[in-house]
């Protein structure tokens, strides 16, 4: 593990990173003493207790929050102040109600960096972009209609299409498909994973459907109570492209009962 | 008849049915026109005294307008600088409070040492009556834009501008265009109380005039000018919310 290649292939590098937060008088540890490291292009998921902290690692991942002690490293180089362009997507799909979806899709081009300017005067390529990946999610009929007049799931793939379309190199989702029906949820798991392998970006998985973890990452961390750190990494190595299929068989099943142990663990442990 | 003409049809029921019961109590009770001049009366007056009415209420019209001009403008930016900044919220908000509980008729004797009597008073006493709901209401929209928006867009790299213009003043337009409808009625209120106390023109001092003369129906006509003034400015700028920011009232929309 000590090979230079491998450290120099890492994209976020986390070391002892302590944060806490003063609510009134008291002060809460909402993690400490955190230390983790991904790879490029790697898919992972965090699974924990709830309230163990892990929406507060994607904000400190992002630059969005300032840890109180150590440091987060992106692609080789101290985070201070949001990372830009990176790809985010929560579980309140939280589209402009006043744009199209299209147009929603759009908004990141109009903010990150190269695209920004290329904008006004190659209008019609970016929208071709959009659309194109609107098609991939299953959205192409819908570009045009009103946030509103989408379903929950459709909502959430216009979110992700969002989340992805500017080809982030960092990709966060903080439980997307949390507030969804079982059959869309697993529905988006594989417009999740078809975009992933075409794509190839790092994506952090924050979620508490074990299933789900095991489904889409290639490496499950779980935190443990407040105050978070990572208590237990597990690889997975099914095949890709997963399918619904293989979620019922041994292997998922073994990956599933293994991470429920080490939860249910922490949570005694608390 | 639908539900639909009904709802057409019911503001003007409502209103001729409220001046058929007052004309009907006006000539029930036999009460003196001195003291409650019927509709009739009014009217009567109105048509009599046309030319003065209508110089009067274009004056009043006029500086109602340029009053709530400056009050929009005036309004849009302070709500921009108190939604968006926490410290300039923290230190603006009690002294615009303080200064929202004056009663503005107070203001006028102020505002005619400073600018003699006239229009320029009225003008400002429109203004400083509207600004405030102006004010609060576009701040409320920008400090109540959901936090995940926020972080989406910054980590996207969004400066403060970006995030403000992509998505604050989008979200703030439903509020600033609520805020216009009751802001014009309070223009109204702010230009005649002026033109009342410190004027030679404008429907204020029409008013004075004629109750000094007793001519109490001259009186009511100039205040249904007023009132249909303000329903007319109130309407126009419903017709702009709807028109600007119809996506905030989609759910009436598919209703009806």
């Amino acid at each position: 593990m000590s090979d230079p290649e491998v450290t120099h292939s890492e994209f976020i590098k986390v070391d002892g990173v302590d944060m806490t937060f003063s609510r009134g008088e008291e002060e809460v540890h909402a993690l400490r003493g955190l230390d983790l490291s991904i790879p490029r292009g790697r898919f992972v998921a965090v699974v924990g207790p709830s309230g163990c902290g892990k929406s507060t690692l994607m904000r400190l991942l992002t630059g969005l929050a300032k840890p109180s002690a150590g440091t987060v490293t992106l692609e080789g180089a101290a985070l201070r102040g949001p990372a830009k362009g990176v790809g985010m997507a929560f579980q309140n799909a939280s589209l402009l109600p006043w744009r199209s979806t299209l147009s929603n899709v759009m908004l990141p081009f109009e903010i990150v960096a190269p695209h920004k300017r290329r904008l006004r005067a190659n209008r019609a390529e970016y929208e071709a972009r959009a659309r194109a990946l609107l098609k991939t999610v299953g959205l192409e009929a819908f570009a045009d209609n009103q946030p509103w007049e989408l379903s929950g799931g459709m909502q959430q793939r216009a979110n992700v299409a969002r989340a992805i379309v500017h080809e982030p190199r960092l990709m966060m989702l903080d439980e997307p498909f949390g507030a969804l029906d079982a059959f869309t949820r697993e529905e988006l798991w594989s417009v999740m994973q078809a975009l992933w392998m075409e794509r190839g970006f790092t994506a952090v998985l924050i979620t508490h459907d074990l299933r789900e973890a095991v489904y889409l990452a290639d490496e499950v961390l779980v935190m443990s109570a407040r105050p978070g750190r990572i208590v237990h990494r597990q690889e997975i190595d099914l095949p890709r492209p997963r399918t619904l299929e293989m979620t019922y068989e041994p292997p998922f099943q073994a990956h599933v009962h293994s991470l429920r142990d080490h939860i249910q663990t922490v949570r005694e442990a608390h | 008849m639908t539900r639909r003409r009904l709802q057409i049809l019911m503001p003007w029921a409502v209103t001729l049915g409220l001046f058929a019961l007052w004309e009907a109590f006006c000539r029930i009770s036999g009460i003196e026109v001195f003291i409650l001049p019927a509709p009739s009366d009014a009217w009567a007056a109105g048509v009599e005294f046309w030319p003065q009415l209508l110089e009067h209420s274009l004056q009043t019209l006029f500086t109602t307008t340029a009053g709530f001009v400056l009050a929009v403008g005036f309004g849009v930016l302070l709500g921009l600088a108190i939604g968006s900044s926490t410290l300039v919220y923290k230190g603006l908000y009690p002294v615009l409070v303080g200064f929202n509980s004056i009663p503005k008729v107070a203001l006028v004797p102020v505002l005619v040492i400073w600018f003699g009597i006239g229009t320029v008073p009225a003008i400002i006493t429109a203004f400083v009556i509207s600004f405030f709901p102006i004010a609060v209401n576009v701040a409320t929209g920008l400090a109540t834009i959901e936090p995940e928006l926020t972080d989406v867009l910054r980590s996207l790299g969004a400066s403060r501008r970006e995030i403000l213009a992509k998505i604050g003043l989008p979200r703030a337009m439903p509020y600033l265009f609520a805020s216009l409808k009751i802001a014009i009625t309070l223009s109204f209120v702010g230009s005649v109380i002026s033109e009342t106390v410190a004027s030679n023109s404008g429907i204020g001092y029409l008013m004075l005039a004629a109750s000094s003369n007793y001519n109490v129906p001259l009186v009511f006509a100039g205040l249904l000018v007023v009132a249909f003034l303000g329903v007319v400015m109130y309407a126009l700028m419903a017709l702009v919310e709807g028109r600007m920011t119809g996506w905030a009232f989609r759910g009436t929309d598919l209703m009806s």
